[in-house]
């Protein structure tokens, strides 16, 4: 069994009480929505490029503990990298709670600096899209992708009229 | 099998009920959930079922399963009588006047999107008004908003006070001359509150339209008799009243299902096909195109013979207590809110917790073995209206006890110590 502290470690507590480069971002020159429509998380990623660095990166939104840290804390570990090294640390985040079998031997990428307390993240399946809804959405606001993200693929395109379970 | 239910009426009139013996008719209920006592507070999502609707679909499969009103030979005929014996059991259930008002669907929201798509599409035209209120589930919003979509019609919506009931002074003058179709829960499922259904059947009628009625909260809870209440549909899913899931019920007025058209069109609900002209089947075989799911409906009357049994004049009496009881000790924790207070409420408690998010309260209640639902409940204009994203909540069924009530606000006290909230 794991550890609930696995999950909720005094880091991602710190960052979800007190998120940081929680505000909009008037000179932002790329921003996108994303939505975890399983538990209402809304996250608005504000994004400033200059040449190809990220020179300053912002968020807004809502979320449980784990959307907010995740997003306060990808907001410090971005500023200031070129896109191909953000893509680079999207991809070893998303390996990190996503737990990728077969990356699961290896020791925690050291590019991924203080991320690595969302390794615990991988023993709760149901929050996983919680961690990764803000990279995410700053994927989307770099590629320029204008509809909103979303953690469920064509959810308004079911036809049945029904929901999930009451 | 001698059941807790059998052993009860057996007994005769006892006030309370004796929980300890019914948990024990519930398998799923003695299991560990992260070295925890399971405490299923999930109710209102689905209910947990007993041994004997277990039974009853295993038996349908090892002993007598066929498919029904087809063949001739002993298995066919012993399906579709033990298939039709459930469907009697589920008109007596809801006090239809016949098994021809009795459709068997597979659950609420294939009973709204039937009505939504034959009586709907029939009588709803340009400029026409459908009335719901602000407290439905998503599966008696959307059924009606396409309806709407197609037809050019207007969606209305009454709205809903602080304590989570519907203003009836605005559903009353919501209601016009235009209004065809009335569409309300019996019993909000993230809110609790029980509507005043006879009353706005009353007031429906008085304007000529026709009323349906969402009982999928309200079946598990009270007693249901829809001649009483006078409404015109309603509709319900066995999954809440501890049968199976994918099985439901449709009551219908006879004479607004004999002028309906067909939903669904294939086998069973003709009777005869040419390649000119197809004669429908009649009711209320007419709604119930295609191969059913014969051993659930079959498992389904098992749970009806189980909750009639205890009586569900005694079940709403338990779980008034225990809400009762859940109310008063939820609101002694600091910064809990209940979401919902309306003085007629079924069993369920939606609560926020100062700033924690109900998806983190969701993960630590389950490190106590508490299953609670977090989210919008599938309920997202509800959750506006209290300008909230999210809710906690914590349904109660029959067996649940005080116990397990004071099992969630330890685990609640545990969430504000690992989120400091």
């Amino acid at each position: 069994m794991s550890d609930l502290r696995d999950l909720y470690q005094e880091v991602i507590i710190d960052h979800s009480r007190r998120p940081r480069n929680f505000r909009e971002l008037p000179e932002a020159n790329h921003r996108a929505d994303g939505y975890n429509p399983l538990c209402g998380d809304k996250a608005t990623v504000f994004v400033r490029v200059e040449g190809d660095r990220v020179s300053d990166v912002a968020f807004k939104g809502s979320g449980c503990s784990i959307s907010t840290a995740s997003a306060s804390m990808m907001t410090e570990s971005v500023k200031g990298k070129s896109r191909e090294e953000v893509d680079r640390l999207f991809t070893r985040f998303h390996d990190l709670v996503t737990g990728s079998p077969d990356k699961k031997d290896q020791a925690v990428a050291p590019e991924l600096g203080k991320l690595a307390v969302f390794s615990g993240v991988c023993e709760f399946p149901v929050r996983v899209k919680c961690a990764s809804l803000p990279w995410h959405t700053l994927k989307a606001a770099l590629e320029g992708e204008a509809a909103p993200v979303s953690t469920e693929v064509s959810e308004s395109s079911s036809g049945d009229g029904g929901g999930k379970a009451r | 099998m001698s059941t807790a239910a059998e052993t009860k009426r057996a007994k005769g009139t006892e006030a309370s009920l004796d929980v300890a013996a019914l948990r024990r008719d519930f398998p799923i209920l003695t299991q560990t959930v992260h070295g925890r006592p399971l405490v299923y507070f999930d109710n209102a999502a689905s209910a947990q079922k007993p041994g004997v609707v277990i039974e009853a679909e295993q038996r349908a499969y090892s002993e007598f399963y066929s498919n029904i009103h087809r063949g001739v030979h002993f298995l066919s005929m012993k399906a579709t009588d033990a298939y039709e014996a459930a469907r009697v059991k589920a008109q007596k259930f809801v006090g239809a006047a016949s098994v021809k008002e009795t459709i068997l669907t597979s659950g609420t929201t294939a009973g709204i999107n039937l009505v939504a798509q034959t009586y709907g599409r029939k009588n709803v035209g340009a400029g026409d008004e459908v009335l719901i209120t602000g407290l439905e589930h998503h599966s008696n919003i959307v059924p009606w908003q396409m309806l709407c979509e197609e037809k050019g019609a207007k969606l209305r919506v009454a709205p809903l006070d602080d304590e989570g009931q519907v203003v009836m002074e605005e559903f009353e003058r919501l209601l016009s001359p235009r209004t065809r179709i009335v569409a309300v829960a019996h019993v909000s499922n993230a809110l609790g509150t029980v509507n005043p259904v006879r009353r706005m059947a009353e007031l429906a009628h008085a304007k000529g339209a026709v009323i349906l009625v969402d009982g999928a909260q309200a079946a598990p809870h009270l007693a249901v008799d829809v001649k009483a209440l006078d409404v015109d549909f309603y509709v319900l899913s066995a999954h809440k009243i501890y049968g199976p899931s994918g099985v439901g019920v449709l009551y219908g007025r006879q004479a607004l299902l004999e002028a309906m058209p067909p939903w669904q069109g294939g086998g069973d609900m003709i009777l005869s096909v040419t390649f000119e002209k197809t004669t429908y089947n009649e009711l209320p075989y007419k709604f119930e195109a295609g191969t059913p799911n014969i051993a659930g409906v079959i498992a389904f009357g098992a749970a009806i013979d189980y909750v009639t049994a205890i009586g569900l004049d005694r079940i709403a009496a338990h779980e008034h207590e225990l809400l009762a009881y859940a109310t008063r000790r939820l609101l002694e924790i600091p910064g809990l809110r209940i979401i919902g207070t309306a003085p007629d409420k079924a069993a369920v408690v939606s609560f926020v917790l100062a700033d924690a998010h109900p998806h983190d309260i969701g993960t630590i209640l389950d490190y106590e073995g508490v299953a609670v639902r977090t989210g919008h409940h599938c309920a997202q204009p509800v959750m506006d209206r209290y300008g909230l994203p999210a809710t906690a909540r914590a349904s109660l069924a029959l067996y649940n006890t005080t116990d397990e009530i004071d099992v969630l606000v330890k685990g609640l006290h545990k969430v504000r110590e690992v989120l400091g909230a």
